[in-house]
């Protein structure tokens, strides 16, 4: 029997007065692609900000693969080294062309010879249909390349779990489909994913389970099609509703 | 008569660069040390880093210099007048530069900070790969003018007898009574020093900078 590949237990995060989430505990399997939803506002991101230990949680645990990774005694830079990160506004080293960014954490981090960095950077930019835009800067490249490259960067250190705060919502309609189809392809490969957004056509299709918080707490879980369809709570029902009523159209376009 | 002024000024030159790359590396290397200090340290190293920024961005040149000079030297340590003038320049100037360097590191956003965190970076990794690359590129433009600062202000050490530009023009001035021609010759030799070092810099600038046009 598989164990979770990340777990998080009973996690709260608290800013002076404020609760951001409260006693959240979340499984995440092997493999499984978990999307959370929610109105903004609900923690979501400082959720994610914390399973990397960007942000430390004021109680709780975290663990990753099996390891407490919230101990004072866990090496934070090792952590991080597991969990890939993508950012909402992409967040590319400004400096540095599109192949080193992907490079920059092997040969820095990693301490991997160039030659074989380059290799493997130029693997991951492929694997996101940027091979050729491997010599650009961050200002020459598109948002959604952008984004791709940042996808590229997280992948090259082999993370066990991806997570993406709002990877689409910085872009342009027209921008957003090539970044979905990035994500849909490494779900389909299996990578352990956990994704925060607000694209509920990728949510359906994609997530293995959608995870629907509200308000700093985890309101109700399941698979797309009973989240969608039989819902459980009545705040479920008005957000899908608020949501589809607001994006629905738009999605029906890019599909 | 006028080459043999230039040629006796322009012995002078090699002395005024030598008080300027004394004093312009050392006062980079103390002021980045300070910036990163006061941009990434903790409180009271912040305080600190701080308080001597306005400590020596309040001293003229001229004052720090004389109590190196006639106050320490000979009783705490042992410094030529060449290297008071060098060291107090670049003392002065490592106040000047912190604040050029501080001012580049907050102007790179904190998600770069965050950026290189995540992919596993430590936090002096992510300054060395990602922050400080980026802020001294942005630091090159007011530190050209920091650096024609220090060139022109290493005319100061005439004050101590060391025979730089200035010094070797005050003595052509008293010995030939031809102020103008001396201080003049002088002048010349300075614009086109401080000429050399910004353009020498504006092209480093272009050379480094980053492209953001879309290709």
């Amino acid at each position: 029997m598989d164990s979770p590949i990340l777990q998080v237990k009973n996690l709260t995060k608290i800013y002076g007065q404020n609760v951001i989430f409260q006693d959240i505990s979340l499984d995440v399997n092997r493999g499984e692609t978990i999307v959370i939803i929610g109105p903004s506002g609900t923690g979501k991101s400082t959720l994610l900000r914390c399973i990397n230990l960007l942000t430390p949680a004021n109680s709780g645990q975290i663990f990753l693969n099996g390891q407490e990774i919230t101990t004072p005694e866990a090496n934070e830079d090792r952590v991080r080294q597991q969990i890939g990160m993508v950012f909402q506004n992409f967040l590319l080293f400004n400096h540095l062309t599109a192949l080193d960014n992907v490079m920059v954490g092997l040969t820095k981090v990693k301490k991997m010879p160039k030659a074989r960095a380059r290799e493997k950077a130029l693997y991951e930019l492929n694997r996101v249909g940027l091979s050729d835009r491997a010599d650009h800067y961050p200002g020459q490249l598109s948002g959604g390349q952008q984004q791709r490259v940042g996808i590229a960067r997280a992948l090259a250190m082999d993370p066990s779990v991806m997570l993406f705060d709002e990877p689409t919502s910085a872009l342009d309609p027209e921008l957003i489909g090539e970044v979905l189809g990035v994500m849909e392809t490494l779900a389909r490969e299996h990578m352990t994913m956990l994704v925060v957004t607000h694209e509920m056509g990728f949510a359906r299709e994609v997530a293995n389970r959608i995870v629907f918080m509200e308000k700093g707490s985890i309101v109700e879980q399941g698979k797309p099609d009973d989240l969608f369809y039989r819902p459980q709570h009545e705040r479920t029902r008005e957000f899908l509703w608020k949501i589809t009523e607001l994006y629905g159209n738009k999605e029906e376009k890019h599909e | 008569m006028l080459q043999n002024f230039f040629s006796y000024i322009l012995q002078g030159v090699s002395i005024t660069i030598a008080v300027t790359l004394v004093a312009l590396p050392a006062g980079l290397a103390l002021g980045l040390g300070l910036a990163l200090v006061n941009t990434y340290g903790g409180p009271w190293l912040k305080r600190l880093s701080a308080a001597y920024s306005l400590l020596m961005r309040g001293v003229p040149p001229v004052v720090l210099l004389f109590i190196l000079y006639f106050i320490l030297s000979g009783n705490v340590v042992n410094l030529t007048p060449f290297w008071a003038g060098s060291v107090s320049l670049g003392i002065i100037s490592s106040a000047y530069q912190m604040e050029i360097l501080r001012g580049a590191l907050l102007s790179i956003s904190g998600g770069q900070m965050t950026a290189a965190r995540a992919i596993g970076m430590s936090r002096w990794q992510a300054i060395r790969n990602i922050i400080l690359p980026q802020a001294l590129r942005i630091a090159i433009p007011p530190w050209s003018n920091e650096a024609s600062i220090v060139l022109k202000d290493s005319s100061l050490v005439y004050a101590l007898g060391v025979p730089e530009i200035l010094r070797r023009a005050q003595q052509l001035s008293a010995t030939t009574q031809q102020p103008m021609l001396a201080f003049g010759a002088a002048a010349l030799i300075y614009f086109v020093l401080v000429f050399l070092v910004n353009r020498g810099l504006d092209t480093l600038a272009e050379k480094t900078k980053l492209p953001t046009q879309a290709a």
